[in-house]
């Protein structure tokens, strides 16, 4: 068993990116998330691993450092919150482009604009297709405990790499800032370029040898065959991906008439209102997707062929919920899908939800 | 068990700390945690509060319309947080800066002179360990030793000077919890 | 004589650079990309760093930098460069990193990441090809541009009460403590072109060094942009841009060490 100890969601970042073996670190402060960059500041991982971890000027800055370091095929990220994350959209295009492996933390709060610092789901749009300019996807993880916080770094970073692609972990605020019990891996060697290159293959810009030709990291094909063969290439990886790499978890979806589909801190408190609801004697389930791209379809298709109805529960005024929607058209299922979600950086009750599945889901 | 928790008061008052002190004792007795703090500007003089749940299995919601217990240590705190015990929970409060006293009878009231007892201690700053020893002389949730551990694990290295004095603090709040009895 | 008499390895008085590749250089005739290209691949070989060098190409006419010189490259969004050869910079401490920027790429869009980068004193080189308008995308006004040159966008002269005065970011850059060498150049005479190539093998060399940033200005034409032929481009440039962007040393020195800035200051 790892070491336990109680931290904060952001802190867990920080101390899991050390421990498996992180490169680097490029950031810029913003709440909630500023815990992220000064742990890391704290714990001095240069005189321990050799990790670098630097303040950058901007999450324009941030994000491009990124790319620079996962060119030269180094596991690096960055974290931030939601405006960051928006300037960080063209960054990310690029990186997803020039198919670079990195780890992008968003500690979302509510929005649009300066918004609010408190916790908020209102990125998943953003997050899950695309965010900036072209057809692209992230890998998109929702950890919904501190623990997952921790685990989903590591995790992060193997699928990074594995389909060399941005991976993202959504989480929000309340995570972030929650401290829980939570078992640390154990420390991780950082890889060597040697390593990257038998497990990746040969395409970081780390200095050119006489035994092969170039590499370039670049998004530009200015040639619309040559643009339209990595767009193909892209989306085989997304099809892949979709095949390969969804999580999710069910709670109480058996017998479920109903079923809540929630992700982080939300899937937390419908785990509790389906506990209340089932004390009142309602049959109603949860369905927690894990990875938000790519989202779980098809499990929520063939809950579609049993069940009465899908709430989909959100901290936002309505995104995965067309997910939902589509997953259930998919399934030529008539139950019904539904929203129940609240804005602004606030966090519904689980009572609250209850109130919603009797009259959103069941009267209606 | 589950022990569904919230703690309120002013920011400066220690609720997060003793909220986390109170967190990490579950760990050290192996059971599952969750510190949910109100965070922001907010925490800036104005009220701090934080939901504090402990449990043998799993944990669902950080977020919590309804409580096992509260403890209250202002009169913000007690307007907004008396209506969330559950029926049968526990209310501990500090009368200190209370001008509306709780009035449900459905509940167990308990009452702590934590800021007085702190001040007699010597240590103003010890008020949050007076309080947290009422709260487990209350409720007896974690063990003394696990308390102990979890002082240790949440303090940092220089302030270990300070556990028995925060330990000792703990024994007087568990001495002089005073039961209020409201059931009619 | 014949030409063949001529062509003699003992007549040679030019050779493409080995770290040229072989690629025919999409650049307008006459333009100074193509020389400043020769003059970074030179250097490179030179110093023999082909391995240890990653070069950084911007958004601009020299977005395919990568296409002539042999060596790693990464292609960076547009004004982003110096960002990204930090992040390379950084987890590569034993790379030598430089970028290869335009001005409207360097001192408009980019202008903090530069100004940033050098004022971390990054160990990386910065290339900085001031042609005093955007080439690759038809010839508009760049923060270089001269008060009354005509672009695209300034059709009756650049005006500074509308677009405020030429930037001269050289000039500010050599202010940073974090840069140990910065310099202007120019590459349109043979004399120039050996000037320009002394400076930019110091900047390799002080990356190599590990000194902080080194930063090369190489005022440049553009004729296409310019709307004039080759030869009366470096007339221009000669007439109006030297006067205003001098060409010579900022700054030959070491990167301030921190106590000797805090001694200065
Ligand atoms: C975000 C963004 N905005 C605008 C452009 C369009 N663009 C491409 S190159 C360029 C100007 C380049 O000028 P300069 O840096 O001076 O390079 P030159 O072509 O003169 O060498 C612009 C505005 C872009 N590619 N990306
Ligand atoms: S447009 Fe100007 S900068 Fe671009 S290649 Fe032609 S001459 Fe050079
Ligand atoms: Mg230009």
């Amino acid at each position: 068993m790892g070491e336990l100890r109680l931290m904060k969601g952001n802190e867990v970042i920080a101390e899991a990116a050390i421990r498996c073996g992180c490169d680097g670190y490029f950031g810029y402060p913003i709440t909630p998330q500023s815990e992220v960059m000064e742990t890391l500041m704290a714990r001095e991982p240069w005189d321990e691993t050799g990790m670098v971890v630097l303040q950058a000027e901007s999450e324009v800055a941030s994000i491009n450092m990124v790319y620079g370091a996962a060119g030269t095929g180094k596991k690096v990220m960055t974290s931030s919150s939601s405006p960051g994350i928006s300037l960080m959209a063209e960054g990310i295009s690029y990186i997803a482009g020039a198919e670079l492996p990195c780890l992008i933390v968003n500690v979302q709060r509510g929005g649009p604009g300066l918004g609010t610092i408190q916790p908020s789901q209102a990125d998943y749009f953003q997050s899950t297709k695309g965010g900036g300019h072209g057809d692209y996807k992230l890998i998109v993880l929702a950890p919904a405990s501190v623990q997952e916080m921790n685990d989903f770094v590591d995790l992060g970073f193997e699928l990074a790499f594995k389909y060399r692609n941005p991976a993202m972990i959504l989480t929000d605020g309340a995570i972030g800032q929650m401290m829980e019990k939570v078992e640390l891996g154990d420390y991780k060697p950082r890889m060597t370029a040697g390593e990257v290159e038998s497990k990746t293959g040969s395409w970081a810009t780390t200095g050119k040898t006489s035994d092969r030709d170039y590499n370039v990291i670049t998004s530009l094909y200015l040639e619309s065959s040559k643009m339209e063969e990595s767009n193909r290439r892209l989306q085989e990886k997304y099809i892949q991906m979709e095949a390969e790499e969804v999580r999710y978890e069910t709670f109480q979806c058996e017998d479920a008439d109903y079923v809540l589909v929630a992700f982080g801190s939300s899937a937390r408190i419908c785990q509790k209102s389906v506990e209340l609801a089932r004390a009142k004697g309602l049959k109603v389930g949860l369905l927690r997707p894990i990875t938000l791209f790519p989202f779980p379809k098809k499990p929520i298709a063939e809950l579609a062929k049993k069940v009465k109805g899908f709430m989909a529960v959100e901290m936002n005024a309505g995104q995965m919920v067309e997910d939902v929607q589509l997953a259930v058209g998919c399934a030529k299922s008539l139950a019904t899908v539904t929203y129940f979600g609240r804005m602004g950086g606030i966090i519904p009750t689980p009572g609250e939800v209850v109130e919603a599945i009797e009259q959103k889901l069941i009267e209606a | 068990m589950t022990e569904e928790i919230i703690i309120a008061g002013f920011g400066g008052q220690g609720v997060l700390s003793m909220g986390k002190i109170l967190a990490y004792s579950g760990v050290m007795q192996d059971q599952e945690v969750t510190w949910f703090p109100s965070y922001g500007p907010e925490m800036r003089g104005g009220t701090a509060n934080v939901t504090v749940i402990m449990s043998d299995n799993r944990i669902s919601s950080p977020i919590l319309h309804e409580f096992d217990t509260a403890i209250i240590l202002n009169q913000q705190s007690m307007d907004k947080f008396e209506k969330t015990v559950k029926a049968g929970g526990v209310l501990l409060y500090d009368p200190n800066g209370i001008v509306h006293p709780p009035t449900r009878t459905d509940i167990n009231v308990y009452k702590i002179e934590g800021t007085k007892i702190a001040a007699d201690l010597g240590n103003v700053k010890t008020f949050n360990m007076v309080v947290l020893g009422a709260y487990l002389k209350a409720k007896p949730v974690v063990k003394m030793e696990s308390i102990k551990k979890g002082l240790e694990k949440s303090l940092p290295e220089r302030h270990h000077k300070l556990i028995p004095l925060n330990l000792q603090a703990i024994d007087a709040g568990q001495e002089k919890l005073e039961t209020v009895n409201l059931v009619s | 004589m014949e030409v063949k008499d001529i062509i003699k390895p003992e007549n040679l008085v030019y050779e493409k650079p080995k770290l040229l590749t072989e690629n025919t250089m999409h650049y307008c005739p006459g333009c100074t990309h193509g020389v400043v290209h020769r003059i970074v691949a030179e250097v490179i070989e030179d110093l023999n760093i082909q391995e240890r060098t990653i070069g950084v190409s911007p958004v601009g006419c020299s977005v395919f930098a990568y296409n002539y010189i042999d060596i790693d490259w990464q292609e960076a969004a547009h004004g982003r460069a110096p960002a990204v050869a930090t992040g390379i910079s950084r987890v590569n401490p034993d790379k030598v990193v430089f970028t290869y920027q335009g001005d409207g790429d360097l001192a408009s869009i980019g202008a903090a990441e530069i100004m940033h980068a050098c004022n971390r004193g990054e160990d990386i080189v910065v290339i900085f090809i001031n042609n005093a308008i955007y080439g690759m995308t038809g010839g508009q006004m760049a923060p270089t541009t001269l008060l009354g040159q005509v672009t695209a966008t300034t059709p009756c002269g650049r005006d500074a009460e509308r677009n405020g005065y030429p930037l001269k970011i050289t000039e500010l850059i050599a202010q940073l403590p974090g840069t140990s060498y910065v310099t202007r150049q120019s590459a349109h005479t043979p004399a120039s072109v050996r000037k320009c190539k002394k400076a930019i093998k110091k900047a390799f060399q002080n990356a190599l060094d590990k000194k902080g940033t080194s930063f090369v200005e190489v005022v440049s034409t553009c004729n296409s942009g310019w709307r004039i032929n080759p030869v009366d481009a470096n007339v221009w440039m000669e007439e109006n841009m030297f006067p205003y962007y001098p060409v010579g040393d900022m700054k030959d020195a070491e990167r301030d060490s921190k106590e000797a800035h805090l001694k200065k200051n």
